[in-house]
Formats: structure tokens, C-alpha cells, sequence
């Protein structure tokens, strides 16, 4: 007999390490072209960090996004980034782009006050253009800025760095600690279908909203919800490492004995929505969010089994022999 | 200009990567490239009696043997400092690494493995934490008396975070529920297995090509392996084919960089499947016994959570995994009086390690499970419950950070509305950013 | 002892020397620098490592490399590169439908045998046949759509 049930959940999802003592760096390089590179020492693993810190360095320059380079390979000179990890680098790393951003305009803005013998004040980076307002001698395209910085025998790099806070250490009494710069929030509605003799469950229908303080890239968004439920679903449903646990005579050793989801095990709709409450702490109220789109399908189904089945599953996964052991000790 | 930020856009290296052109570290390929098989553990415990490479060495192809004695530097990796690259003596975990065959080609090298004359002493295993935690189990770490984790030099082994009186909050509820929630131990499987190539370039420097997602961590802890300074070292990477949080642990940079600085040629280390899915580093499993008071309006007035981690054989990364857990665990909701407790628990198993959601994740299924029967029980809304409790502007968490940018109402409106559910007026009406 | 294998990659005569147990992802990546089909299992049961072999998706970690002797083997790299992108690439990079792009190879190339065989497949049957390859960035609901994309898909 096939049930439906359908549940909510609320998840947070804390953004950065401890909010503390994490930090990230790095460089903008003005090229002798006008063009610019984007030194940064953040591994993209598929999130899109390159991509969304591009898009940072190109609102802070005011270039065409087409203009700068991003090098993030590391080696010898990568500026460094704590690490891709705790959904710490859309918070964090933006700030030292757009301080790499400041930096560099800083510099230029001398120069050009230097060379055109006017204060600094006067000189206006703005629209890709380095100019003083009202002087139409007094102005530079991108281009000619690069060849004119080189041929003053000068070679500009930005560069930035940025933490949340210092690093403190736990209070042993009381248990402070500084805990996290900033959090998100996600909502999931969940529609599951289960069959009470094969003990299988077929999710139908996912929503996830999530609160995130600014959308950097409405597509990356999208990718970090619907991908998250690969490892949700897996850890909700199917993957064990040890299924006969605590006996580890078998540990899974292939892809046939550990069942990741696949295209068929993704439910046939997911929708989604993206709100924003600009977090103080974050560039244009940026945080990060996407390791919480795997938490918050996980107790929604839960709470679905119990709405179809009204019997409370506390392990996870809810796989077929589960489910059935535990429908059956309701009965 | 109009803005970038807040735009849809393609990915910064997507032509390359839909055209299979993007370089991942086992498409780097050098002329003269050697490979490494890894000699394991077949033991979930035991020490190594004896361990001779005599006929590995005659293999055909196999070029040499690593072992611990080559480790210019301290053979230790991981945030903590306590993994080891090389495990000579006390083994800890079916798989762990005690010795590398480096060939010409993975063929030689598994022979080479495969005449390994190994001799261990097997000891018996403990694999489940609260067997573990009992007087008289088997001691994962030699020279510990016991296989609970200590906090601080004066062997503390739990650590707490409260705020307010959590017995008095229990006296005030009106309706108590007590459940313990169990999760297991998931795999990371990102279909790129682990894998390195190290090699010495023509300055005499290792140049290591890795899928590290904490480029500047690793490098310092490869730093002091081989003995050799941050500029010593050409560290390159920047991409990965999937991590999750397993390449937050150095598998292959370290053991492939002994390689390359013994034979002095390009080294390839990479793990099969099998190895990756049996042997690395894992989400660790999870306990959780969650008290929770609640007044019958639907104010949860207090929390006592109770938390044990199963951390493997080594600490890995859990501290942090157990502070963050710990910290968000009584989930985004205003509680009064919140104690939490937190042990790791040591077993004969793969250490785990970050994983998607690390700790966060587990601690939320436990939280979300509870609320969703405290609102059974209260024969409350779920939706209700959850806009009662939910944080607002200068409310406080477990250890002590105040909220700001409160948008747990705001996620739940947009989701209602998704999902074509009408919320009643008098929750519509409430804000994040006062109560 | 190798032996040659004469065959067609990307429309292209290739000849290469081959070990008897070597697989034709083993040649593919490290003989003929065909690096897109990739290494994600090397038992069949990821599909990272998928080509077409005469017009069909095969696991190339699971064919002996000898085995391809005269026969036409199509890669990623033959179905277009960055000026000239594959209709399927194109979909693929503007709807977002990969990530760390590990799987992508063997996502791009099955699809294209299911279009190939199927030119507008519902959506039931588009899932069946792309179940086969494992993506754990869980890029799934975007493959579905950039496929859906190119064939003017219908559920």
C-alpha cells in the first residue's frame, strides 16, 4: 500500500568557521593594458567561489566584467584563503576582494594626483574611468591608465585581507565562544510517498526557501539547493557505510554496495525561493548558505514518514528495512 | 554600470569544463612519472610485528619502498596534529597506511604491496562508541587509558556550552519530551577519487598538484613533513572534482611528495574507489539524547542536549565538528536555558572528518525532529511552533553570540507561500526583527 | 608484450601501443591525452568515464582497449571545444548544469546517445536513461533541464 505525508522543517545553517580568526586574502593586479587580475587563494569545488568573487572585484573596479582574469591556483604566490569549507567564502573572501579593490584604487588615485598635480581628493575612479570631475584633459580609460602606470615605472597590485573578529578561546565555565559571523535560514516543504510493504520511499516534491542575506548568483543558488539534496537525500534515505552496524564485518567497498542518489531518486518537482535580509557583516549584506540545503530535507521527510505512517523514526537513514521493522512494531 | 553582483551568471571556468578540457590533478601527466600503491592495515587493531620488503624490491618495475623512517620532518597531518602519514607500529584502523610501493606503473607497485611480508599481532577492535566508552574496552590510541577525547591538559572529556538554569527551565515546562536520535556514518563518494602529483621541478622544489580545499592549512602541515619552508614548496591547486569536506584531510600530497623527494622523478599517488569508500575519512556517526520543556502556548523554555560524537580512530577534525554542532544544536529558536554537552568518543574506524553541514546538520535533524512531535504533542501547528520560537534581532545562542539578520520568518513565509500553504494572519504579522 | 590498436577517435585515424589488460579509459587519458572521459570508479558504476563506441554510451573503464581495433570512438573533445561548442555544451554552461564538472564528460556524452536514439524523450524517460551517471554535486534537476533545452522538451 502506497501513503503520502508531507512536513516542514526550519534549518539554520551558520555561515564561517567560529566567526573568528579565518581569514582571506587578496590582490588585483592592474595589468599594462588596463586589464586586471584577480589574485585570490580560494578552491573552487564546484560552488562557484571564482565565479562569485569576479563578480565582487568587477562592482568594486566598476570595469567590465570582462576585463579581469582570476588566477586562483595557488603555487608560490597565492594569497591565502583559510579554506573552502563551513560556507565561510561568500562572507568572507568578498571583503578582502573589495579591500584588494580599495586598495588599488588608493594607489592609482596617488598616482594620478601626483601626475596631474591636483589632491587626491580630486581624482574620481568611477564608471571605468580615472578622471577629475569638470577637466577633460584630465581623464583616462582603463587602457591608458595601465600604460600610463607602467610608464611611470610602476607596477600597482591591490591588496586585501579580512577576518569576522580576532580569535578568542572558549570560556570553560560558562561556555561562551565566539560562534559564527552570521547565519542563514532555510524552510523546506517535503511530500513523500511511501509503500508500507517494500518499506521504499519516493520523495515527490521538494520546496526549500532559504534566507540568505543577498543572492551573489541567482544560478549558483539554484545549483547549491537542488545539489544539496544529493548528499540530504543519501544520508536521509540509502547510504550506509556500515549496514550492519555496530558489526563492521562489512564496510562498503563499491558504488553498487553505497547507494548514492541518482537521477531517478531525485523528486520529479523541486521549486525554490531566495530571501534576503542583508547581513551586517556581509558585502551588500552577503552570507553563505549552502551546506544547509542538505539538512533540511533530512528531518522534513522524518517528519513526512510520521504524517503518512504515524510512526517516529529516530536513526537515519530511513532505509527500506528501517521503515518496514518500525511499521511493523507499530502494528 | 549595472551591477554584477546579483546576477545569474555561467561559471568563471565552464567552456573548459563542459569541453573535458579543465585539468583535474589525475589528468596531470609527466614523462618518467612514477606511481604509488599504499601496503594498509588488514586489521581493524593490532601492532606490526615485522615488516620486510625484500621481495617487493625484486618486483619488476618497483622502483623503491617510503616508510616512516623516510619522513624528513614529524610524521603527523591533520588540524590536530595527531593522524599519522605512515603508520609503522600501532595500528588503529582496517586500512591505515603503514608503508608506500612506488613502480613504474600501478601494476608493479601492487605486486610490490602484495609481497610485502608483513606480520601483525591483531588486537581486538572496538567499533561501537558507547562499547568504547566503558571501563575495561580496548584502548584505540596506545598510551591513553581510556577513548574519550580530552578538551583541555586536565582531561576534561566534556565539554559544555549553557546559558541560563536549565533545571529551573524544566520546572517551569509544562510538558517535557525526551528522545535520543541516532545517525550513522556517511561517505563523501565525490566521484573524483583522491589523488596527487608530486614532483621536483628544476629548482630542486616540490611542486605538489592537489585538490586541497584549504590551500594555505595543508601547505603548512606538508611544511613541516618534509621539512621545508612555505616557499619550498609549489603548492597548485584551486579546483577539485567534488570534496563535500574529505579534501579538508590530506590522503595522497604528503605520501605522493615522500615519493617524489626519495626518487627524485614525478610521483602519482591516487586511491581506487574501493580504497577512497573503505579507507578515508568519513562523516562520523552521531548521538543525540535531547530533553526539551515547553510550556503548553508553545514556548520551549529549556534544553538539556547531551551529544556523543564517534570521531574514528583519530581526532581529525572533530573538535571543531563538535563545537560547531554543539553550538547550533538547539537550532534557530530563542531558549532560555540551553545546556549542552559534548563528548568524541574514539573506535577503531576511519577518523571522520568535515562533511557537508559538519555537525550542523546533525544536530538540526535531531532539533527538527523533536520540534516537529513537541507540535504533535501540544497539538500545535508545525508552522506555529516554529514562528513562536524562532529567533528575532538581539536574541542570544548557546554560547552567547547574539543574532543579527534574523531571517528565519522571512525563509518560512517564502516557503509557506511556495508550497501553497495559507499561514494565519497573527503569524504573518510577526517580524524577525522584534518579538 | 604491447600490442597496436588501430582505430577512429573524433574522426581521426589513431594507432597506439597497448598493454592486453588495458582498458580504453586507460589509453584514452594516458596515451592519446584524452583527459575529458574520467576516472571516477573503474567499475562501471559512476559513468564519469562514458564514450561512444560506434554510436553507442559504453563504460570505457570496462572495455579492454584491444577490443576497439577498427572501430569509431567519439569523446567529449570530439563533440566540440570552446569556439565551437556541442548544442549540449552550450546548454550545459548557460543553464548551469555543472559544478565541480567532473561528471559532466559522461553526462554531456550520454545525453547526446539519448537525444541521438530519442530526439524528444519525456521526462521519465529521459531520467531512466541519464540514471546511469552519478553526480554527487547533485547537478541532476539542471542536466534535466539543459537536455530538456535541447530537445524542446515535454514531460
Amino acid at each position: 500500500m502506497k501513503k503520502r505525508g508531507k512536513a516542514m522543517s526550519l534549518v539554520l545553517h551558520p555561515t564561517g568557521t567560529k566567526g573568528a580568526g579565518d581569514p582571506s586574502q587578496a590582490a588585483i593586479a592592474l595589468r599594462p593594458d588596463g586589464t586586471f587580475t584577480l589574485l585570490i587563494g580560494t578552491v573552487d569545488l564546484g560552488q562557484g567561489s571564482t565565479t562569485i568573487l569576479r563578480q565582487f572585484a568587477a562592482d568594486a573596479l566598476e570595469v567590465p566584467i570582462e576585463s579581469i582574469s582570476v588566477n586562483n591556483s595557488g603555487g608560490n604566490i597565492a594569497p591565502v584563503c583559510t579554506g573552502s569549507f563551513g560556507s565561510r567564502v561568500t562572507l568572507v573572501d568578498p571583503h578582502a576582494v573589495v579591500n584588494a579593490a580599495d586598495d588599488l584604487k588608493r594607489q592609482v588615485r596617488e598616482w594620478a594626483a601626483a601626475t596631474w598635480d591636483v589632491a587626491v581628493e580630486a581624482v574620481t575612479w568611477a564608471e571605468a574611468k580615472v578622471f577629475v570631475e569638470g577637466d577633460a584633459e584630465k581623464s583616462l580609460t582603463m587602457a591608458e591608465l595601465g600604460q600610463g602606470v607602467m610608464n611611470s615605472a610602476e607596477f600597482m597590485v591591490g591588496t586585501g585581507a579580512w577576518y569576522p573578529a580576532p580569535f578568542t578561546d572558549h570560556d570553560p565555565e560558562t561556555g561562551a565562544m565566539p560562534a559564527v559571523a552570521a547565519i542563514s535560514f532555510g524552510c523546506c516543504v517535503v511530500e513523500i510517498e511511501v509503500d508500507t510493504e517494500t518499506g521504499l520511499i519516493d520523495i515527490l516534491n521538494i520546496i526549500q526557501v532559504w534566507e540568505l542575506g543577498k543572492a551573489v548568483n541567482p544560478l549558483t543558488c539554484k545549483q547549491q539547493i537542488n545539489g544539496g539534496l544529493s548528499i540530504g537525500l543519501g544520508f536521509a534515505l540509502s547510504e550506509q557505510y556500515q549496514p550492519y552496524f555496530p558489526k563492521a564485518d562489512f564496510t562498503v567497498e563499491h558504488l553498487t554496495d553505497y547507494y548514492l542518489p541518482t537521477f531517478a531518486d531525485y523528486p520529479k518537482e523541486t521549486s525554490f525561493g531566495l530571501e534576503e535580509v542583508p547581513h551586517p557583516a556581509g558585502v551588500k549584506g552577503a552570507k553563505g548558505f549552502s551546506e544547509g540545503t542538505s539538512s533540511v530535507p533530512i528531518p522534513a521527510i522524518i517528519t513526512a514518514l510520521h504524517d503518512a505512517t504515524g510512526v517516529w523514526i529516530n536513526e537515519v537513514p530511513l532505509t527500506p528495512e528501517v521503515v518496514l521493522r518500525a511499521l511493523e512494531g507499530a502494528a | 554600470m549595472k551591477e554584477y553582483v546579483g546576477r545569474p551568471m555561467p561559471r568563471y571556468n565552464g567552456l573548459g569544463e563542459v569541453t573535458g578540457q579543465a585539468a583535474y590533478v589525475d589528468d596531470r601527466q609527466f614523462h618518467g612519472m612514477l606511481y604509488v600503491k599504499v601496503l594498509r592495515s588488514p586489521v581493524d587493531r593490532g601492532t606490526v610485528k615485522s615488516l620486510d620488503f625484500s621481495e617487493t624490491e625484486k618486483v619488476t618495475g618497483v622502483v623503491g619502498v617510503v616508510t616512516a623512517d623516510d619522513i624528513p620532518g614529524i610524521n603527523a597531518h591533520g588540524m590536530y596534529g595527531d593522524q599519522l602519514v605512515l603508520n609503522p607500529k600501532d595500528l588503529r584502523y582496517k586500512g591505515e597506511p603503514i608503508a608506500a610501493v612506488v613502480a613504474v606503473d600501478e601494476d608493479a607497485a601492487q605486486e610490490g604491496v602484495q609481497q610485502a611480508r608483513l606480520e601483525v599481532e591483531e588486537l581486538p577492535p572496538v567499533f561501537d562508541m558507547f562499547e568504547a566508552m566503558k571501563p575495561g574496552a580496548p584502548i584505540v590510541r596506545p598510551g591513553t587509558t581510556n577513548n574519550f577525547y580530552e578538551w583541555d591538559e586536565q582531561g576534561k572529556t566534556t565539554k559544555i556550552f549553557k546559558i541560563g538554569d536549565v533545571e529551573a527551565g524544566f520546572q517551569e515546562a509544562d510538558q517535557i519530551i525526551e528522545e535520543r536520535y541516532t545517525q550513522g556514518i556517511q561517505d563523501h563518494a565525490s566521484i573524483e577519487p583522491q589523488v596527487s602529483v608530486a614532483l621536483i621541478d628544476d629548482s630542486g622544489r616540490l611542486t605538489i598538484y592537489t585538490h586541497s580545499q584549504c590551500l594555505n592549512g595543508h601547505l603548512g602541515i606538508l611544511c613541516g613533513i618534509f621539512g621545508k619552508s612555505q616557499s619550498e614548496i609549489n603548492y597548485i591547486g584551486g579546483r577539485t572534482g567534488g570534496a563535500f569536506g574529505c579534501k579538508n584531510e590530506i590522503n595522497c600530497d604528503h605520501i605522493a611528495g615522500l615519493a617524489a623527494l626519495k626518487f627524485r622523478k614525478p610521483v602519482k599517488y591516487r586511491l581506487t574507489r574501493q580504497e577512497d569508500l573503505a579507507y578515508t575519512h568519513k562523516r562520523g556517526a552521531w548521538v543525540f539524547d535531547y530533553k526539551t520543556g515547553v510550556t503548553n502556548d508553545g514556548r520551549i523554555v529549556a534544553a538539556h542536549i547531551k551529544e556523543y560524537h564517534d570521531s574514528g580512530a583519530y581526532i581529525g577534525l572533530s573538535p571543531y565538528g563538535m563545537d560547531k554542532c554543539s553550538i547550533f544544536v538547539p537550532g534557530p529558536y530563542n531558549i532560555p536555558n540551553i545546556l549542552v554537552e559534548v563528548q568524541g568518543i574514539f573506535t577503531n574506524k576511519p577518523s571522520s572528518t568535515s562533511m557537508r553541514g559538519y555537525g550542523v546538520l546533525n544536530g538540526q535533524i535531531a532539533t527538527e525532529v523533536q520540534m516537529s512531535k513537541i507540535a504533535q504533542k501540544l497539538n500545535m501547528d508545525q508552522w506555529e511552533l516554529r514562528f513562536i520560537n524562532a529567533w528575532r534581532d538581539g536574541d542570544m545562542g548557546v554560547s552567547r553570540y547574539v543574532i543579527k539578520g534574523a531571517g528565519a520568518l522571512e525563509a518560512m513565509k517564502g516557503c509557506a507561500k511556495l508550497a501553497g500553504f495559507e499561514l494565519p494572519e497573527k503569524l504573518l504579522r510577526m517580524s524577525s526583527r522584534s518579538r | 608484450m604491447k600490442k597496436i590498436l588501430s582505430f577512429t577517435l573524433n574522426g581521426k585515424p589513431v594507432e597506439v601501443a597497448v598493454k592486453t589488460h588495458d582498458t580504453l579509459l586507460d589509453i584514452l587519458r594516458e596515451e592519446l591525452g584524452a583527459t575529458g572521459a574520467k576516472r571516477g570508479c573503474d567499475a562501471g558504476d559512476c559513468g564519469a568515464c562514458t564514450v561512444i563506441i560506434d554510436g553507442l554510451a559504453i563504460r570505457a573503464c570496462l572495455t579492454i582497449a584491444l577490443t576497439v581495433e577498427g572501430r569509431d570512438v567519439v569523446t567529449i573533445e570530439g563533440l566540440g571545444d570552446q569556439a565551437n561548442l556541442h548544442p549540449l555544451q552550450q546548454s550545459f554552461y548557460e543553464l548551469g548544469a555543472h559544478q565541480c564538472g567532473f561528471c559532466t564528460s559522461g553526462m554531456i556524452i550520454s545525453a547526446k546517445t539519448l537525444l541521438d536514439k530519442n530526439p524528444h524523450p519525456t521526462h521519465e524517460e529521459l531520467v531512466e536513461y541519464m540514471s546511469g551517471n552519478l553526480c554527487r554535486c547533485g547537478t541532476y534537476v539542471e542536466v534535466a533541464e539543459a537536455i530538456k533545452a535541447v530537445s524542446g522538451g515535454k514531460d
